[in-house]
């Protein structure tokens, strides 16, 4: 599934030209807004980041499920024998390989347009990109599946998604706040505990349910 | 009524709203087999496939394939059963073989080269096998499909307008097929709106009218002047 996902989106490179394009956009909106100020600049370049990063991955999440409307797929998808779960975790899959590109482009471009020295933190800070992403995507993935057949869909997934994701998205800008400030990993250590936590029950959660979902 | 059949049905209702789509259908589709369901817009043949294949539920009554219950057994019947409906189920942006191997993948068949390239000429598309969908003709999107229904050998298979956007060439190529696999033991059960050659696959005629099978009769006796005058008479409407 996230071959056949991966492979789809290298030939029509619909999502990821979009994301990229959004991506870009929004940051000259978020530099012409702040300015040069570097202290006001330090205080809310977290929120940002992780801003851009939901906000592109809500744009790819919300498609994952649109190529199985392509000719009815989705009734193939729901005929083929066996473990449906293997489908969420194929759909989970292509999503976080298309997000960690994303988010590598877009954390590349917020260190050249905000001159930002990553290289330092750059592990700590991939770890806590790695985790807030699981967990986005799994949670994306299966309300996307949730939403793929409603007619309000662009509008029912966002409402529906960004509560779910406080945990996430408090963990995950409080640990890069830390991490940006050269605060060691171990002082973030309960915010990477809740972001463990929170993908752990996601993904749990994708695994029992979505069978029931794709079954409507 | 067949004696052991593939596909049982009895007493099927299916409302939606308001609408009650099917009202009591009763119907009995043998091995090797093949049921042409007619009717007109709106009567119910789509919605009688689908519950058959296990994509939708019946308000009431049974549906069976090879003594599984549809509704409640959904897991024993699909690898039973090859369905094409008006979506043909493949990506356009995959080519012909790419899709052939992910829906194999998918359901836990065979995928390697030889069994895809053999699919894939069954259906008489094995030099289009690199070839991007997207490209494909309705007819050879239509041909794909039923070489992946193909792959898992099913025993039985529900066809939804088998022979739209097919030409005369493949449509005389699908009735051949169809004849192998009611051959070879496999029940049909397709839904059409025409009265023409496709209607040579079939062993019997189920006209749906209100809701109900309102004429249940083998085809080999009636010539097509005698199908049309049928149809008119059970649905009051000119075919």
């Amino acid at each position: 599934m996230a071959w056949k996902d991966l492979l789809v989106e290298r030939r029509s490179k619909e999502t990821l030209n979009a994301l990229l394009f959004f991506s870009l956009a929004l940051l000259f909106v978020f530099q012409f807004a702040l300015g040069p100020d570097r202290e006001r600049l330090a205080a809310v370049l977290p929120g940002l980041l992780w801003l851009g990063f939901i906000l592109s991955g809500m744009l790819g999440l919300g498609r994952v499920f649109l190529v199985e409307r392509e000719n009815d797929c989705w009734e193939g998808l729901l005929l083929a024998p066996g473990d449906k779960s293997a489908i969420y975790l194929g759909k989970l899959g292509g999503s976080l390989a298309l997000m960690f590109v994303m988010e590598a482009i877009v954390l590349l471009l917020f260190a050249l347009f905000f001159n930002l020295d990553l290289a330092p933190v750059l592990p700590g800070l991939a770890l806590v990109i790695g985790l807030g992403t699981l967990g986005f995507a799994a949670i994306g993935t299966l309300f996307a599946a949730m939403t793929a057949q409603a007619r309000a869909r662009e509008l029912l997934f966002p409402v529906l998604l960004l509560p779910v994701l406080v945990p996430v998205l408090l963990g995950t800008v409080k640990a890069t706040e830390a991490l940006l400030l050269r605060e060691p990993l171990a002082d973030v250590a309960h915010w990477l505990k809740l972001l463990v936590a929170a993908d752990v029950v996601y993904l749990v959660a994708g695994l029992l349910t979505f069978d029931f979902i794709l079954e409507g | 009524m067949v004696a052991d059949p593939l596909i049982r049905v009895r007493g099927l209702v299916r409302v939606f709203g308001a609408t009650r789509v099917l009202d009591g259908v009763d119907l009995d589709v043998a091995a090797g087999e093949a049921v042409a369901l007619l009717g007109p817009n709106g009567a119910g043949k789509t919605t009688l496939l689908k519950i058959v294949a296990t994509l939708l539920r019946p308000t009431r009554g049974t549906a069976t394939v090879a003594g599984h219950d549809c509704a409640r057994e959904p897991e024993a019947v699909r690898p039973l059963i090859g369905v094409v409906a008006h979506g043909v189920q493949v990506y356009d942006d995959l080519t012909a073989r790419e899709n052939l191997r992910f829906w194999a993948t998918l359901s836990g068949l065979p995928a390697d080269r030889d069994t895809l390239t053999q699919a894939l000429a069954e259906v008489d598309l094995e030099r289009h096998a690199q070839t991007r969908v997207r490209t494909f003709s309705a007819g050879m999107k239509r041909r794909l499909a039923l070489a992946r229904v193909g792959l898992a050998r099913p025993r039985v298979l529900l066809l939804d307008e088998p022979f739209a956007a097919l030409d005369a060439r493949a449509r005389k190529w699908l009735e051949g097929r169809l004849e192998t696999f009611k051959a070879g033991g496999g029940a049909l059960m397709m839904a059409t709106h025409s009265f023409g050659r496709e209607l040579g696959a079939a062993d019997r005629l189920a006209i749906l009218a209100g809701g109900r099978i309102a004429l249940d009769t083998p085809r080999a006796a009636l010539a097509p002047d005698d199908v049309q005058r049928l149809y008119a008479a059970h649905t009051e409407e000119a075919p």
